[in-house]
């Protein structure tokens, strides 16, 4: 999604008033690059040059650090971003296939978004709630006991939201 | 001075020492990748492999300290076995392009390969396949090739403090490069090619330009003259097996004649025009009152430095350009109206210690004289490479002079291969124009050395300050003292090379060493040649040179004055870090990549 | 040592006198709506005027997450059940007004039908020995709570009582060892760093949790972080250090504002900040939130991050204890490690010393999930048999499968094969198993499971989080990772299985940091214990479980086979023939796999992973 000029302008005013208690100080590259991505929703090139600028940090340092985190993300995410959890638990029963179901569904491909904007679908990190496997993070929400065939009156309610 | 056994021979070492080194004492060479001492120790390429009695797992020796009652075995099967199977593992994601590589024969993988007695390759398995970075005028990075010994990472950060590189991406494609995997291009690299010098592989080179300079030399229209810089002279003959630092400047001058060039000149003569020009501007703001420091300006990957992290401090580079530019300048106007030829026809090359220069000839504003001042440029590395296609040995050559005009310099011109020498060069002038009288000692050892230096020199009632900067981690730090105004001169000197040109991005590539300190060493051993060269000089004062005088006298006027301004001078532009989008990739032949 | 969890149990019910609910929050209860069942229950107490009078608080996960919405009911501690919102009515009719239980809502036990009515009388919570967790679920995660519980009396203790070095004696008493994956003995660790020279010293908290599968760094910083905070300290003073930083995964974000949220009440209470219990003592903790990287719960990789920079290891020596955090030497624990801490100081080192075997004391946590009936969070003592564990407390396998294997250990860790079902769970046992104890993650697998896809799962995850630093990793585990998925597509050799094994060994060797010296475990331990599964993989071509996509289709198994024809009609390819009296077979060139068969076959005589053989298994 193409986002407004005055809208990115607004952005980048609030990203520069959010690096500057990052200013001088050690080790503060991740916590900014984090609160970039709160800021802008993905961490595009710009953005990342904006962090580098502003910090006095490397490009290549910054570039390092996103391009070595899996949350960040270089590309703009859905307004739904569907994560599908990849731990153990979660594979044993039946993680993958509900990917697989996930991607069908949304026709979202693994790492875009729709062409709506609506969705993205992605793989996630183990996210502590195994024993409810296999688990969907919508958001912040989490859905346990995920079944394939729940997933077209989920993605249903979704698309009210 | 802890006791150890190695090999089950003991043996006492210094305190604080590595298990690599202390095995080195007990004259076991323990093979390295990753490892350059002093600069680069991130433990990665795990080929120094060791087996420590009672250690659960084989460890890297390149950062293991040596300690007491340590039992260390270098040599068993299972180590061996452990460091042949990592380079077979290198290898299962390395293209195999050794034939076509520039750095067969010498590059530390294959040397690995084949000290290993690699012969097959049992692993097999996807490989990264990056695309190569050959914007830049000066470096190309073939990543495919890189390693991941992050030895550009250190260099670059900690003796350029440019930055440019970072490991990026992570897991199997985890690989140095710049911001995005992008191109230098979109960086603020300083093109000095300090990277390509500790690349073990063929990851890293400069852009090639003998192609261009055979085409000029076949092509019977174009008139092609040649100025080399004052550290070739004693740096080709590594090349061809001399030791380092052995001068040889008459062969230098035969081989360029048998290649065709149409003249040979001494890019020291466009040394001694700097130095004519730096030192009257120098005057000039010892007269007006500043701004000081005058910082040199001689070297392109300072000047992009300065351009780049600190164009607040513009004003402060001497405006004259670097010998490199001079030269090219006067070639086309000075020398092509004592030829009488038409400057279009003159195709001026340059070989140069350097793969900097490759980009500062290109730079817009480097054709005053109506034409690109430069046209191309070789480094050492090249120039060697032109001499081995054509068959020229170097060693069977007899000894040459340069052609006139251009082709007689002074000492002074001769020391700027090394570093200190801009600067000695340029006080031996000031002095004498400041006082008024002769300086008898000539030479200012205060201001040789290979570390930071920095001196007051009396010149009757002056005293000037001046400080010699080596590095541009070095130039930073000295800036950022100046600023804070902890310190304070009236010139300084920047090169961006360990020991300036002689130790230059595009020097012959030495890999006899996994020490950084001894590497600098050897470069600084390439200088010795150039003080021996500008002690036999007649004339070691710029301002003595005759050819100088005379250019001055027949063609320019005094130093500093409108025409010299014109062709001498340049201007600096205060330059963007990064490129906001990406620049458009060239067109690669697809290379087929076995599976 | 029961004594002691008898202890807290009555300390329990002498503490909580009045009405009080805590509605459990956990992941799996808020999937399955527990919140509505909150809000009904606040619209019921409203509706009756009595809201405020009767705290409702939401906790963290409490018990059995099979049997979410659940709520417990103070002071009876009753445990209610499978809640919909409009039981909120009865509950507060009867239960809360005239304090009759509403036993329809109680659990079940669907072997015994016995009716449960307190947690720890659920089969899940009988034979577990909740010491970490003590406070998990059962109190709210607010310090006033905690103190309630005795919390901060152990730090207490330490500042008022104990010198440093009696604090760490008495850790050493204990013998606790690190619970984070290394199992390095604690006491040892914080000596080494008191004795450290360094003119700041830093304490960090472990809590980046990585192990897929594992989620009890998690559930204590959710449930009952000021155990941790109070662990911290108790390390910083112990260690000699002023500032604590907990190092928390982004991918938790409850647990981030719960650490954050108990960190400002603690400093409320000055129990952070300057002059502790005016002891002259000062300590603070900070938090740093990773952003998605296993190897950053390697110690030298935490460091970088904190650092601000990527996740890269470093080589050791030198040790975070001697060089760690900006240089200065550094503490590194586990949440729980950190979270046994106040019970040790309070209860003394020797009363923990006697629960668990010797060299493996105290209680662990393990993170039981995967095919069993109940999963969630076992605390039992270290030694433990597997066996008790996952039929006992998780209630054997669903569907009555075959149990086929445990998986400890995570990614570093290795697979129990049935014959080791009555291991102790305990650091030497799991070790000299080719396992480790690990983080505690505990995946079970039954008869459906692939162990060649579990190792090759296990590879791919270790593969994608190599930090891509040192080449055996970095190209090692790619290695791996292309023949096993090789194997798994229908593509192996036997010489593979060679070639896999002597990259396992390098990896093991020479790799620079745990997660390339660890990653092969799972292959390892596979290849030795499951090696048929592998071989049928490779020279019969086929997938025993059923997993393999290239090599499960269905077969008819001639013995059971009733030649009933059923399969033959069903069959949309045509794929199935035979005639009466002798067993009908399958064409592997015609099915399509679309598994009607394998399902309506009235005799259970058609298996998946029946296998195609190597003509058929690129389709
Ligand atoms: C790849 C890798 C991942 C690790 N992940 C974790 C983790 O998520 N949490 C943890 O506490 N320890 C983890 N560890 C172990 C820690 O490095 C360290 O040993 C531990 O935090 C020390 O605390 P402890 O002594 O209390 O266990 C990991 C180790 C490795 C090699
Ligand atoms: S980098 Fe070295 S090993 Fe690789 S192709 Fe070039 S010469 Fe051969
Ligand atoms: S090195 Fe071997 S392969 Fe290469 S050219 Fe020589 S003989 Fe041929
Ligand atoms: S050329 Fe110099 S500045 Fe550019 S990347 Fe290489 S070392 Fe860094
Ligand atoms: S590009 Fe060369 S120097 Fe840089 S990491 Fe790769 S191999 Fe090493
Ligand atoms: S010091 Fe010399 S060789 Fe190095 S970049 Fe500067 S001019 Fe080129
Ligand atoms: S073993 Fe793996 S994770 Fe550890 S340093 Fe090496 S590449 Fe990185
Ligand atoms: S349905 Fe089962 S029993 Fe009947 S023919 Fe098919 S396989 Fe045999
Ligand atoms: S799986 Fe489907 S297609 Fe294959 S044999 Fe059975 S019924 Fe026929
Ligand atoms: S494995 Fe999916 S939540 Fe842990
Ligand atoms: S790991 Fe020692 S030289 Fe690379
Ligand atoms: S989440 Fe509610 S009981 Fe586990």
């Amino acid at each position: 999604m193409a986002v407004r000029p005055a809208k990115e302008k607004e952005l980048y005013g609030q990203l520069t008033l959010a690096l500057e208690k990052y200013k001088g100080k050690p080790g503060v590259l991740i916590a900014a690059l984090q609160e970039a991505q709160q800021v802008f929703g993905y961490l595009p090139r710009k953005v990342m040059i904006h962090v580098a600028n502003e910090l006095t940090i490397p490009l290549a340092e910054v570039y390092s650090v996103v391009s070595f985190y899996s949350l960040f993300s270089t590309v703009p995410v859905g307004v739904h971003r569907l994560e599908v959890c990849m731990g153990t638990a979660c594979y044993v029963r039946g993680a993958e296939q509900l990917l697989k179901e996930l991607q069908k569904k949304t026709g979202a491909e693994p790492g875009k978004v729709t062409a709506d904007g609506l969705f993205s679908v992605a793989t996630t990190r183990c996210v502590g709630a195994c024993s409810a496997a296999p688990v969907i993070k919508i958001g912040e929400e989490l859905h346990g006991g995920a079944t394939p065939g729940q997933l077209d009156a989920l993605l249903e309610e979704l698309k009210k939201r | 001075m802890p006791k150890l056994l190695i090999d089950d021979r003991e043996l006492e070492v210094e305190e604080g020492i590595t298990v690599l080194e202390a095995a080195r004492k007990a004259g076991i060479d323990i093979p390295t990748l990753c490892y350059l001492k002093d600069l680069n120790a991130p433990a990665a390429c795990r080929v120094c492999l060791v087996q420590v009695e009672g250690r659960p797992t084989m460890d890297a020796s390149c950062v293991l300290p040596a300690q007491e009652g340590m039992k260390v075995y270098t040599h068993t099967p299972a180590v061996l076995s452990a460091r042949k199977q990592m380079i077979e593992l290198l290898l299962s994601d390395h293209p195999f392009e050794c034939l076509t590589c520039e750095r067969n024969l010498n590059c530390e993988l294959q040397r690995m390969a084949k000290r290993y007695g690699i012969r097959d390759l049992r692993l097999e398995g996807a490989r990264n396949h990056f695309p190569i970075d050959d914007l830049s005028p000066s470096v190309v990075r073939e990543p495919d090739k890189c390693i991941r010994c992050r030895r550009c990472i250190s260099v670059c950060e900690y003796y350029q403090s440019a930055g440019i590189y970072r490991m990026v991406e992570r897991s199997f494609n985890a690989v140095a490069g710049p911001a995005f995997n992008g191109s230098l291009m979109e960086t603020p690299c300083i093109y000095c090619g300090q990277c390509i010098t500790v690349c073990p592989t063929g990851a890293l080179r400069e852009q090639d330009s003998t192609g261009r300079v055979w085409e000029a030399l076949q092509d019977p229209g174009l008139h092609v003259v040649v100025q080399t810089a004052p550290s070739i002279r004693s740096t080709i003959g590594e090349e061809f097996g001399y030791p380092v630092g052995t001068l040889l400047t008459g062969q230098m001058v035969a081989s360029l004649r048998r290649l065709g060039f149409d003249r040979v000149f001494d890019d020291c003569f466009g040394a001694d025009v700097t130095v004519m020009e730096e030192a009257t501007e120098l005057m000039e703001r010892l007269e007006r009152g500043g701004p000081f420091p005058q910082f040199t300006s001689c070297c392109p990957s300072w000047v992009r430095f300065c351009e780049s992290f600190y164009p607040g401090l513009i004003d402060n580079l001497s405006e004259v350009k670097s010998p490199q530019q001079c030269f090219g300048a006067l070639a086309k106007t000075y020398y092509a109206r004592e030829a009488g030829i038409d400057p279009a026809r003159i195709f001026v090359v340059s070989i140069m210690p350097c793969v900097s220069k490759k980009y500062e000839l290109l730079r817009p504003e480097m054709a005053d004289s109506g034409c690109r001042d430069v046209d191309a440029e070789l480094s050492t590395r090249e120039f060697a490479q032109m001499l081995f296609q054509a068959g020229i040995d170097l060693r069977k050559l007899p000894e040459e002079e340069f052609d006139s005009p251009m082709g007689y310099a002074s000492g002074a011109g001769v020391i700027f291969g090394s570093t200190g020498g801009v600067m000695e060069a340029t006080l031996r002038t000031v002095y004498e124009w400041v006082t008024g009288k002769e300086l008898d000692r000539v030479e200012f050892p205060e201001v040789r050395s290979q570390e930071y230096k920095d001196a007051e020199i009396q010149m009757g009632e002056k005293r000037l300050k001046v400080a010699v900067a080596r590095g541009t981690g070095e130039a930073r730090r000295l800036i950022e003292a100046i600023l804070k105004g902890e310190k304070e001169y009236h010139f300084v000197e920047v090169m961006a090379c360990p020991s300036g040109c002689v130790g230059g991005g595009g020097q012959p590539i030495y890999i006899e060493t996994n020490d950084w300190n001894e590497q600098v060493a050897h470069r600084s051993r390439r200088a010795g040649g150039l003080f021996d060269s500008d002690r036999s000089k007649e004339f070691r004062k710029a301002h003595h040179n005759p050819s100088i005088v005379k250019l001055y006298s027949d063609f320019l006027g005094r130093p500093g004055n409108d025409l010299a301004h014109r062709l001498l001078h340049t201007r600096y532009v205060s330059r963007k870090l990064y490129a906001p989008e990406p620049l458009p990739k060239k067109e690669h032949k697809q290379k087929v990549q076995p599976l | 040592m029961s004594t002691l969890l008898e202890e807290l149990a009555e300390e329990r019910i002498r503490l909580e006198t009045g009405h009080r609910i805590l509605i459990c929050g956990g992941i799996p209860c808020t999937s399955l709506g527990c919140r509505k069942v909150k809000e009904a229950l606040e619209d019921e107490l409203r509706r009756r005027g009595i809201e405020g009078q009767i705290p409702v608080e939401v906790v963290g996960c409490i018990g059995d997450c099979s049997l979410g919405p659940a709520m417990i009911v103070y002071p009876e501690g009753i445990v209610y059940q499978k809640l919909k919102p409009e039981d909120a009515r009865a509950i507060v009719k009867e239960h809360l007004a005239k304090g009759r239980i509403v036993e329809k809502l109680l659990h079940r036990d669907p072997r015994t039908k016995e009716i449960i009515r307190q947690r720890e009388q659920m089969p899940f919570y009988r034979d577990q020995s909740r010491l970490v967790l003590r406070n998990c679920g059962v109190i709210s995660a607010h310090i006033d709570d905690y103190i309630k519980y005795r919390g901060y009396a152990a730090l207490a203790r330490a500042l008022a009582e104990m010198t440093p070095e009696q604090v760490i004696e008495e850790v050493k008493t204990a013998g606790l060892r690190g619970r984070g994956g290394g199992g390095f003995p604690t006491g040892r660790k914080w000596e080494i760093i008191r004795a450290a020279a360094g003119e700041e010293k830093y304490v960090i908290c472990n809590a980046d949790e990585g192990d897929p599968g594992a989620f009890m760094d998690r559930n204590i910083l959710e449930g009952d972080p000021h155990s941790v905070l109070e662990g911290m300290i108790i390390a910083g003073y112990a260690a000699g250090a002023r500032q604590g930083y907990i190092y928390v995964r982004a991918e938790y974000p409850m647990a981030v504002r719960r650490a954050r949220e108990a960190i400002a009440q603690a400093r409320e209470k000055k129990l952070l900040g300057e002059n502790i219990f005016e002891k002259g003592f000062n300590f603070d903790i900070a938090i740093r939130i990773g952003a998605g990287a296993f190897v950053c719960g390697e110690e030298t990789a935490l460091i970088s991050s904190i650092h601000g920079t990527r996740g890269d290891p470093n080589p050791r020596p030198p040790f975070p204890a001697q060089k760690g955090l900006w240089g200065m030497p550094t503490l590194i624990n586990n949440v729980e490690t950190l979270a046994n801490i106040p019970l040790i100081v309070l209860h003394g080192g020797a009363r923990f010393a006697g629960l668990g075997t010797p060299g493996s004391s105290g209680t662990k946590v393990f993170a039981l999930a995967g095919k069993v009936n109940r999963a969630g969070l076992v605390e039992v003592p270290l030694g433990t048999p597997l066996r008790k564990i996952v039929f006992d407390i998780g209630g054997g396998i669903p569907g009555d499968k075959r149990f086929k294997a445990a998986q400890t250990g995570g990614p570093s860790g290795g697979c129990l094969g049935p014959e080791l079902l009555d291991i102790p769970m305990d650091y030497r046992s799991l070790q000299e198993a080719g396992s480790m104890v690990g983080s505690g993650g505990l995946i079970i697998m039954d008869e459906d499971t692939c162990m060649v896809d579990i190792a090759r799962f296990y590879l791919d995850f270790t593969q994608d989080e190599s930090c891509g630093k040192c080449t055996p990793c970095r190209i090692g585990t790619k290695r791996m990772l292309e023949i096993l998925e090789k194997i798994t597509a229908g593509k192996g050799e036997e010489r593979d299985l060679e070639t896999l094994e002597q990259l396992a060994l390098l990896l093991k060797n020479s790799s620079l940091c745990g997660l390339g010296r660890s990653a092969p475990n799972p292959v390892l331990s596979t290849l030795h214990r499951f090696q048929d599964e592998y071989l049928a993989h490779i020279r019969e071509r086929r997938c025993p479980a059923g997993v393999c996509p290239n090599l499960s289709r269905p077969w008819i198994m001639e013995d059971k086979c009733r030649a009933c024809g059923i399969c033959s009609r069903l069959c949309p390819a045509a794929a199935i023939t035979g005639k009466k009296g002798t067993p009908y077979r399958i064409d592997p060139a015609k099915c399509i796999d679309c598994t009607k068969c394998f399902e309506e076959c009235p005799f259970d005589a058609i298996g998946r992973g029946g296998g195609v053989y190597a003509e058929t298994a690129d389709r």
